[in-house]
């Protein structure tokens, strides 16, 4: 692929990325944290790619290194913030906005 | 040639199945901008994962299975577990171990290509992967240092050289990195000179990180997620990888706006805070207020209680003692009881409160507290005088009126909750110590504050007992 096209692809996923991204309210700032930490485990594939075009021991001994890390990475990612986002969704009431409707009137759920 | 033929064609087909996972991943990440979908939405970011590391174990030459499932088992053995016993109150630093390997991946990878091919990549993708092996480094030990600060293996305080130094020592090795890398660009090949470079940007991950203060540390934490993700789209390049360089370019863009909204709320620049030396200068002011003779006044649960079954209007302030003390469902039994009496009660969100935004949300979430419950710091700040009792539990820095009226405070001019000025203010508290900053705060010694000292959730449960024997 030409080094222009993977440019445009990278400014165009930069935009999207903005787009996307600035809608996110508050209270989902560290799952969201967490969750995009996940997706840059995709550094993963180039642990894969890059073992089966290198030679040599040392060459493949950082590169397993590296897959271990990028698996931690996705793994891990994922799992930690399905965690905290299961906290959200057993919450007993399905008003998600927080309210507009001045701060702290009584709320009659039990 | 038939179409079929097209796609079998030199992992053609594998190439439009990329375009599907990063698909998913921009799905999952819209996804997430509503916390009814948001767990759907990590769901499907993990499918697109799922997809784009199947996609890339199928194309031609993909060979050594051995190590490869040597790694991903290694990494499955430690991620999992590590995920799954982590506490929320320890989430913060689990994200950052979880960026740092993610950097670390990227140096790794981009050391063994460049020892492999050397100058032969050409400088299409030679300047992708010294920049990817720079950035992934600085990321990596940037992140570890993090972690220890926040897991408290070393002082959250900043450990920085004196005077200008550290900026000099900064300027020097990024310098060093930049130079030897643009040597190799330009067709200078040494195995020792990357090898420096790595050694540079580590050297300047650890410098940048730890001069910074703990209460500066989620800003960090999303500064090196941005970094983590750039580096992997850097990588993607280098190794002509569409899915790389989609995902990473999402995340550090992604990455950047967080850091920006994280910097806003505490009123940093983001230039300042990696500058480092933040919550230095409390000691100093400290020493210079207790010339004044200051007393903070303790209270009993019994007092409390009552204090609080005869108010109105009742503000929580949840802060990271909070999570520490794992206080939270003692908390909601008590606002529970509270709401029953008829007492109104509402909490009080600092966007950093905790370490990281959203903390505390989750945390309250965890303990089934409603979601319109949680006020948002500008929501509630006008509420305040008319608040009977504001209870702080745990929360320090992000309620500290220097920051409003002490213009030599280091953190003056960050928002902070005017707890200050609800009629009563009651602070749960371990110790007399400084927050997470290192900075003291005047609030305790005001006289409409009363300090309850105590490890947090055993002092909210000393109250509910009172309040239930009202």
């Amino acid at each position: 692929m030409s080094l222009v096209t993977e440019i445009a692809i990278l400014v165009l996923a930069a935009f999207v990325g903005f787009a996307v991204i600035s809608k996110i309210p508050n209270t989902l700032h560290t799952p969201l944290m967490s969750g995009t930490n996940a997706i840059h485990g995709i550094v993963l594939l180039g642990g894969l790619i890059a073992i089966s075009e290198v030679s040599g021991a040392f060459n493949d001994f950082i590169l397993v290194i590296a897959i271990a890390f990028g698996t931690i990475n996705v793994v891990g990612g994922f799992l930690v913030t399905d965690r905290m986002l299961e906290m959200f969704k057993k919450r007993p009431t399905p008003q998600a906005e927080a309210s507009e409707d001045g701060a702290g009137k009584p709320e009659d759920e039990s | 040639m038939t179409v079929t033929g097209f796609f079998l064609r030199d992992d053609v087909f594998l190439d439009y199945v990329y375009i599907i996972a990063f698909s998913l991943f921009i799905l999952g990440l819209m996804f997430m901008t509503s916390p009814r979908t948001a767990r759907r939405g990590n769901m499907v970011a993990a499918v697109g994962m799922a997809i784009a590391v199947a996609d890339t174990l199928l194309r031609h030459g993909i060979h050594k299975w051995g190590l490869i499932i040597l790694g991903l088992a290694i990494g499955t053995a430690v991620g999992v577990p590590a995920a799954r016993s982590v506490k929320m109150t320890a989430m913060p630093q689990m994200v950052a171990l979880f960026n740092g390997v993610g950097g670390g991946a990227v140096a790794l990878i981009s050391w063994a290509e460049y020892r492999h091919f050397g100058n032969s990549l050409g400088s299409k993708h030679l300047i992708p992967t010294l920049f990817a092996a720079i950035i992934g480094s600085i990321s990596f030990w940037g992140s570890n240092i993090a972690f220890g600060k926040l897991q408290e293996l070393i002082p959250g305080r900043p450990i920085m050289l004196p005077g200008r130094l550290q900026t000099v020592l900064n300027a020097a090795l990024l310098t060093v990195a930049v130079v030897l890398a643009v040597l190799i660009a330009s067709g200078t090949h040494s195995n020792l000179m990357f090898f420096l470079i790595l050694v540079a940007a580590a050297i300047l991950g650890n410098a940048i990180v730890l001069p910074i203060g703990g209460a500066d540390m989620p800003v960090v934490i999303s500064l090196l997620n941005a970094f983590t993700g750039l580096s992997a789209a850097a990588a993607g390049i280098a190794l002509d990888n569409i899915a790389m360089i989609v995902a990473g370019m999402l995340v550090g863009a992604s990455g950047s706006i967080l850091t920006n909204l994280m910097a806003e709320a505490m009123n940093r620049s983001i230039p300042a805070i990696v500058a480092g030396g933040f919550g230095g200068g409390g000691a100093a002011i400290a020493a210079a207020e207790d010339a004044e003779e200051r007393t903070a006044r303790s209270t009993t649960a019994d007092d409390v209680a009552i204090q609080l079954s005869y108010a109105n209007r009742v503000v929580i302030v949840p802060g990271y003692g909070m999570a520490v003390a794992q206080a939270q469902h003692a908390v909601r039994e008590l606002t529970k009881l509270l709401e029953t009496n008829g007492v109104d009660v509402a909490y009080a969100i600092h966007p950093v409160a905790g370490r990281m935004p959203g903390h505390m949300n989750v945390l309250l979430a965890e303990a089934d507290v409603p979601y319109d419950q949680l006020k948002e710091m500008d929501d509630i700040n006008p509420v305040f005088p008319q608040v009977d009792v504001a209870l702080v539990i745990g929360a320090n820095d992000v309620t500290n009126p220097a920051a409003r009226d002490v213009p030599d405070s280091p953190i003056y001019g960050m928002p902070i909750l005017d707890v200050d000025k609800a009629h009563s203010v009651i602070v749960l508290k371990r110790s007399m110590n400084t927050g997470f900053a290192g900075i003291d705060n005047p609030l305790f010694y005001k006289e409409n504050t009363s300090m309850l000292f105590g490890d947090a959730k055993e002092s909210i449960q000393h109250v509910t007992e009172e309040v239930k024997q009202l």
